[in-house]
């Protein structure tokens, strides 16, 4: 009863969308702009016409203002720095604009420029001082904040009566100011196309990048020859550019002067930036984050205004939610691998009955014997991890190393060892087809062909994306094994979507269908997905009909009968399930049976723990990596297997010395050729009773001169 | 690099007794007994408050909020004393909020890992709103004949001597004694100097950093109480004026540099004076407001330029994101 409920509650309920959904970078949007929409109603639900056309007209306007500063301070913070000194450019710049207007006369056009150069150089102030002089940025635009304030306080002491007597009648500076374009505001407008530029520039742009490279890491920006010192120059001049931009359309809005412009408008841009979830101290951050910040702290400060709060409260509310929202930031991003790593095991109810016996005397197929014991060793201490092996039809051995090579070791001695081919991935599984390619399932990488020549090609390193994962599984992270039908499609598969090549014994901890079989087709070039929601599905092997194929699941301790063609095409069926051991690659013998390797026994303490997810999710969580319950793959056997499911023989190495883990086999002539990932030779064992002139190549294909 | 230092100390003096050279002999008014007190008088606040700022300086910090810490909890003690309750309760209470404000600003900065910098001009707006909203029912708090008897904490003469000057002399001799004296000071000045080599030490750098914060919140609460006292109110609205500025002015002048671990209550006492000359000489020259604080904010960016090069940042300690 109890195990029927946790089994039901671990199919039904997805744990391990938790990881995958906190390991997408949008999440980190995600949570600003939840809090946007949560601020939004609250006020809409409390103010009345909050949400009206004329209100959000005038919010919007706002809104575009500072959203210009919000960029530029978003450009600042991801570069490493801070600009505390916007507001002081912000009215600077104001005045600059409204002074050429009314005072001097000049034209619209002119004083656009003028103000926007006023911005830069302001700006650019800083930016000397910080990114040349390499000062603190925060204390160094801190004081710029009071240098430029006193000098605006000085000028308007001299000029805001001028200012404030004209009444300048221009309507495209009205324009500016207070017209819209098909009900959008003007500057809304403006701010939406310097935004999409923006994020553009952020992240498909050199300069872009240069900028987030620099914030994540000074001193290897710099190392990789990024210019330093001038982009993070350019960047508080951007800031005070963008800073004029909104100036520029504050002026045009009300044309004042007043002595309080842009007080304490850094605590709210700040606050924006930090609400966005743009990351200060630098390299994390985005247009959008910017914008959505702007957007529920101007919403915030309106609505408090709307209520008639008194001022203190106002600035209480901002420093509240800037204080809490940096928290937040740094804990997060301090902490978030690490939390990652605890949420993203998320094990599942896997439960076997007892395994058949294995032990000397207890009979049965899988009583151990010593037959492997006097196997030799090809290539000993010479290569390393031989996941699988494979003879090409002159006899010539090929085997995957952890170097990321092809290694071919040559007949009839299978002494001299030679690197066929450089993948650079680990090779898994490989299959020869008609034409001598060679095929291979590289971890990390995808499916790629060889030629006989040596030449390296990818076949396919993408599927269709499956709709309802998070994960993005288009991409293959561990292809695995590989067979080739008549008709030239190749069947692999791809043991999990959830754990990259180093980590797949986790995916054993989680027992879940993580795994897939993919197929990729010769003749088109078409990948698709076939199965889905396999237990680490590992071996794979085209069945004697032709129209099926035979593959093992490792963590499901089963071989099933997959049909992708014929009558029954697209159905499964189990060949043999609860093994003693988990089953790798499958393949073909001589008398048209097949071997299978068990790469590892099972046991009754995984067995149980499997029934026991809690226990697992537990463990993931308290106990470092290396200390964890993982499946045994330390010694494992060969059987021999018929289609029906029977076992007929099983070989072993009782003692453990020659070739206690086996990954792989092939027969050839007379032989039987041993891989095992952790190995560092490849076995050859004499068979009694095989074909000797059985080649695997001429029993696919056909016998070729 | 101890050469250099003292050797800025230096400078500065001199550049302080060339100003007070030059303004005594140009300046009609500035060299007579009351404008020496009002100096003085100025000066010693802006003194206290550089204590302040220098302990948490020398632990690589700075404390924006120091403001606040002047302004709200002697203000709250003010109208609370208006309001009916004994001064005793009313200190008190001061002294508590000031306590848990330092708390609060210390445990952001060591234990949540805000930059000192951020969360002090957060924490700052909120106490000062705080104040504006809730604590205060007008900006300047007045006095009120509660407070009798206190008001000699800055008025008058001990020993010929006016106060408010005695008191900074007691500031001076306490910190001193606590950062010379004490196994604690000894530990700021190694947080300061290398904040990992002092953890991995074995110092406990977070309740050292937390106790450095509220230090300083209570120097600045004894400033503000002092200044209350002198002028017989609390203008709350001294928040939203340059006065940090002018305290960061002091420290740096000093020569205390910004990167920590350096500098004492001797650099405290000359950047004080040479501050205090400087904004005395100003105000008789009858600069505006503005004006003067465009000529510090000049002063200011020569001083951290300055102090750039003599006290280079550690790259090798200065953190991502230490901005």
């Amino acid at each position: 009863m109890r195990d029927t409920i946790t089994s039901l509650r671990y199919r039904y309920w997805p744990d391990h969308l938790l990881g995958e959904i906190l390991s997408k970078r949008w999440t980190e949007t995600a949570i600003p702009v939840i809090l946007l929409l949560i601020v939004g109603f609250a006020f809409s639900r409390s103010i009345d016409n909050f949400l009206s056309p004329a209100s959000l007209a005038d919010t919007a306007r706002q809104a575009g203002e500072i959203g210009f500063i919000a960029l530029g301070l978003a450009l600042v913070v991801i570069v490493g720095g801070i600009d505390l000194s916007v507001g002081s450019i912000f009215a600077l710049t104001d005045f600059c604009a409204l002074y050429l207007l009314d005072v001097l006369g000049w034209p619209v056009p002119a004083v656009v420029v003028a103000t926007l150069l006023c911005g830069a150089l302001l700006g650019a102030v800083n930016g000397f001082l910080i990114g040349y002089l390499r000062l603190r940025a925060f204390i160094t635009t801190l004081i710029t904040l009071i240098i430029y304030r006193s000098a605006y306080d000085l000028l308007i002491q001299r000029y805001s009566n001028a200012i404030a007597s004209a009444f300048p009648d221009i309507p495209s500076w009205d324009f500016i100011g207070a017209g819209s374009v098909l009900g959008i505001p003007t500057v809304a407008l403006v701010y939406i196309v310097i935004a999409i530029f923006g994020h553009i520039f952020l992240t498909r742009l050199r300069p872009g990048w240069h900028i987030t490279a620099i914030g994540g890491s000074r001193r290897s920006a710099y190392n990789s020859g990024i210019p330093v010192r001038r982009t993070i120059a350019l960047c508080y001049v951007a800031s005070g550019v963008l800073t004029s931009i909104g100036a520029l359309f504050f002026a045009s809005r009300l044309g004042t002067v007043g002595g309080d412009i842009g007080v304490g408008l850094e605590v709210i841009v700040l606050t924006a930036t930090v609400l966005g979830g743009i990351t200060l101290g630098g390299g994390k951050g985005s247009v959008a984050k910017s914008a959505v910040g702007v957007l529920i702290v101007l919403l915030i400060t309106n609505g408090l205004t709307t209520m008639n709060a008194r001022g203190g409260v106002n600035r209480m509310a901002l420093a509240g939610i800037l204080l809490v929202a940096a928290m937040v930031d740094i804990r997060w991003q301090k902490n978030r691998t690490r939390i990652i790593s605890k949420v993203y095991v998320a094990p599942t109810y896997h439960a076997l009955p007892p395994p058949p016996p294995t032990g000397i005397g207890q009979g049965g197929p899988f009583e151990q014997n010593d037959k492997l014991r006097n196997v030799e060793a090809i290539g000993l201490g010479r290569i390393e991890a031989p996941e699988d092996v494979i003879l090409d039809r002159h006899d010539n051995l090929y085997a995957g190393s952890r170097h990321g090579d092809i290694m071919r070791f040559l007949a009839p001695d299978y002494e001299k060892m030679e690197v066929f081919a450089h993948i650079g991935g680990q090779p898994l599984g490989m299959a020869f087809d008609r034409e001598d390619n060679l095929y291979v399932c590289i971890g990390g990488m995808g499916l790629y062909r060889i030629k006989p020549d040596g030449t390296v090609e990818k076949a396919t390193d993408e599927t269709n994306r499956s709709m309802r994962s998070v994960n993005d599984d288009s991409r293959l992270r561990l292809a695995d094994d590989l067979d080739i039908t008549d008709d030239g499609l190749i069947f692999f598969s791809e043991a999990t979507v959830r754990y990259e090549m180093d980590e797949w014994p986790i995916d054993g901890l989680e027992a879940r269908g993580n795994g897939r079989i993919i197929c990729y087709d010769t003749r088109t070039g078409a990948t698709r997905t076939e199965l889905r929601g396999l237990k680490f599905p590992n071996g794979i092997c085209v069945a004697s009909d032709g129209q099926s194929i035979l593959f093992a699941e490792t963590f499901g301790c089963s071989i099933k009968r997959y049909w992708f063609a014929g009558a029954k095409k697209g159905t499964v069926e189990v060949v043999m399930d609860n093994l003693p051991g988990y089953p790798d690659n499958i393949n073909l013998a001589s008398d048209g049976n097949y071997w299978l390797a068990l790469v590892g026994m099972r046991s009754p303490s995984l067995d149980l723990a499997w029934k026991m997810p809690g226990f697992r999710r537990r463990m993931g969580k308290r106990v470092p990596v290396d200390e964890w319950l993982f499946p045994n793959i330390n010694t494992g056997c060969v059987v021999k297997f018929n289609e029906q499911g029977k076992i007929l023989e099983s070989f072993w190495d009782l003692h453990g010395e020659n070739h206690p883990m086996i990954t792989s086999m092939r027969e050839h002539r007379g032989y039987l050729y041993l891989g095992g990932i952790l190995n560092n030779r490849i076995g050859r064992y004499k068979l009694d009773n095989a074909d000797p002139n059985f080649v695997q190549y001429d029993k696919r294909w056909g016998k070729q001169s | 690099m101890k050469r250099i230092r003292l050797s800025q100390q230096e400078i500065v003096f001199a550049v302080f007794a060339l100003l007070f050279l030059l303004f005594s002999i140009f300046l009609r008014g500035f060299l007579t007994p009351e404008n020496m007190l009002t100096l003085l008088q100025n000066v010693s606040v802006l003194g206290i408050l550089g204590l302040a700022m220098a302990v948490v300086v020398i632990g690589r910090g700075i404390d924006i909020s120091l403001i606040a810490a002047l302004a709200v909890p002697p203000g709250l003690a003010l109208q609370m004393v208006q309001d009916g309750h004994s001064l005793p309760i009313a200190l008190s209470t001061a002294v508590l909020l000031t306590i848990a404000f330092g708390l609060v600003n210390g445990w952001l900065i060591a234990y949540a890992e805000v930059p000192s910098l951020f969360a002090t001009l957060a924490t700052g707006l909120l106490l000062a709103g705080l104040g504006q909203a809730v604590l205060f029912r007008l900006d300047v708090v007045q006095w009120s004949s509660g407070m009798d008897g206190f008001e000699r904490l800055g008025q008058g003469t001990i020993l010929g001597i006016p106060t408010s000057i005695v008191m900074f002399a007691i500031a001076c001799i306490v910190v001193a004694f606590l950062l010379r004296q004490t196994r604690w000071g000894a530990y700021i000045y190694a947080i300061g100097d290398n904040p990992y080599a002092a953890r991995v030490t074995g110092i406990p750098s977070r309740p050292i950093i937390v106790l450095q914060y509220v230090v300083a919140a209570l120097i600045g609460c004894f400033a503000g109480l002092v200044m209350a006292a002198s002028v017989n109110s609390m203008p709350t609205r001294i928040f939203n004026s340059t006065l940090i500025y002018d305290v960061i002015l002091v420290v740096v002048l000093g020569g205390i540099g910004l990167s920590g671990g350096r500098g004492g209550v001797l650099n405290v006492i000359i950047g004080t004076l040479v501050i205090g000359t400087m904004l005395n000489g100003m105000t008789i020259m009858d600069i505006s407001y503005a004006g003067q604080n465009l000529i510090k904010g000049v002063v200011l960016l020569l001083a951290v330029i300055t102090d750039s090069f003599l006290n280079p940042r550690n790259e090798e300690t200065a953190q991502q994101g230490d901005i």
